[in-house]
């Protein structure tokens, strides 16, 4: 069996499946290792995803795709319902994917690019040496072994641990995680080409609650609360029971999802001497929607395409690696996690008088180009109480600089 | 100390993410603690979505 590697991935999820597919696709070796028995099982996730971000790296196959969205709906706590319908813009919304057919896809082209895959297989331990990683000790059915890797890609998720064994705290501060429940729901009506999102603080505190069609009937049907308002009797799972029982009370449940979202700010730092950090173990969900899915391809690439040439150069130290911690802070990506995670810090204070306000305002507006920057900063014109708030964070100036 | 309650818990990961000692481990489909790393500060019981964490004395 193969000890030495030149890229060692930890985790396959979306981004470690694409870091290790553009390993392998620049001829490199490639062991992607997953803990769990199957990829992409249990869902941990909402599963939507922008069709223009996603369209960035792939043509989505059908069988990835649960629904296709054309619309939007923000419903205020006072239950008026904001439309968003961007098709009559001409732009396009996003898809509600089948994660558990999707992160396999993806780790099948890993694997089709040349990546030796294991599953059921954990990493217990970096191999350090004089500071730095050389690989990683796994536990395989039990079984114990080095593997040594010349670049080790920590894409362990939102409970990583192995950056945090390598010396790089990881923790998040536990008013910055978003915990969720989710029902996998059928036999309920609703539209299956918009999604909803529900606000205000007595249903979804520092939080939503979500809707996402996955088909006729069917449905993605989830809460998601400030990590710092969860209390027993007050549980995301008891928001969203009420919610379901309320509004769903002949649904039926066919999964039970669970799951945290980190919506602070990214690491600090998201390399290290041979290791790079990618997708959600870096902390680059999005802080004001929760989404993940583009990041964690888009940051996954971008590790492959960097990680590669330090190969090739033959220095993956922390310097080398540099750029792509620099690169993706400088994308769309970096400036909207920016932007969303000081906007994130309005909404989360806001009462629910102050979100009935804006929904109504906004409404009223003729969006023409849909997105979350044109609709923040309709936002802010449309409603001076906000505005001031915002000026107050010191933040007005710095939306209105993007 | 930290008590999981097994028929509870989705093994989701959310508590791992924000312990601050690095207590916590989510192993395929179970919680690990570590309690001598746990300082018992109780984030972890605030955090669960589905209340399958007991702080116990």
């Amino acid at each position: 069996m193969k000890r030495e590697y030149d890229v060692l991935v930890v985790g396959g999820g979306p981004a470690g499946a694409f870091a290790a597919k553009t390993f392998a696709e620049k001829g490199y070796t490639v062991l992607l290792t997953e803990k769990r028995p199957a990829i992409g099982a249990p869902v941990r996730c909402a599963e939507g995803v922008g069709k223009t971000l996603m369209h960035e790296f792939l043509k989505p196959e059908d069988s990835w795709v649960a629904a296709e969205i054309e619309k939007a709906n923000i419903i205020a706590p006072d239950g008026f319902t904001m439309e968003l319908e961007p098709e009559k813009a001409g732009s396009e919304v996003g898809y509600v994917l089948n994660r558990k057919v999707f992160d396999r896809d993806l780790v099948w082209m890993a694997a089709g690019a040349g990546a030796d895959v294991q599953v059921k297989t954990r990493a217990v331990s970096p191999i350090m040496e004089k500071g730095e990683v050389k690989g990683a000790i796994l536990n395989q059915g039990g079984s114990t072994y080095e593997i040594r890797a010349g670049l080790t890609i920590a894409a362990d998720g939102v409970e990583s641990k192995f950056s945090r064994w390598c010396g790089v705290d990881t923790t998040v501060p536990f008013r910055e995680i978003e915990t969720c429940a989710q029902y996998l729901m059928t036999g309920i009506d609703i539209d299956p080409n918009a999604t909803d999102f529900f606000v205000g603080n007595l249903i979804a505190p520092g939080g939503y609650v979500w809707i996402f069609p996955k088909g006729d009937k069917i449905a993605n049907v989830g809460v998601g609360i400030g990590g710092d308002r969860s209390k027993p009797g007050n549980r995301p799972v008891d928001y969203l029971n009420r919610f379901v029982a309320k509004n769903f009370p002949n649904g039926k449940t066919i999964e039970l999802i669970a799951g945290g979202v980190s919506v602070c700010q990214p690491l600090s730092c998201t390399v290290a001497n041979n290791l790079m950090i990618v997708g959600d173990a870096a902390r680059v969900s999005d802080p004001l929607t929760g989404g993940g899915i583009y990041a964690a391809l888009y940051t996954g690439q971008l590790a492959g395409d960097v990680g590669s040439k330090a190969l090739e150069n033959g220095d993956t130290s922390s310097h080398a690696l540099m750029p792509y911690d620099s690169t993706w802070r400088s994308s769309y990506l970096g400036k909207a996690l920016e932007r969303n995670y000081q906007i994130k810090e309005v909404f989360i204070k806001m009462n629910d008088e102050d979100l009935n306000a804006i929904i109504h305002s906004v409404s009223k507006m003729n969006l023409t180009d849909f997105n979350t920057l044109n609709l923040i900063k309709s936002i802010i014109s449309a409603n001076p109480k906000i505005a001031i708030k915002l000026g107050k964070a010191g933040l007005k100036s710095f939306i209105d600089s993007f | 100390m930290i008590k999981v309650h097994r028929e509870i818990c989705a093994y989701c990961g959310c508590c791992v993410s924000v312990c601050p000692d690095g207590a916590l481990e989510l192993v395929d489909a179970y919680l690990d603690i570590d309690m001598n790393a746990c300082k018992d500060c109780g984030i972890c019981v605030r955090v669960c979505p589905l209340g399958a964490l007991e702080a116990k004395k």
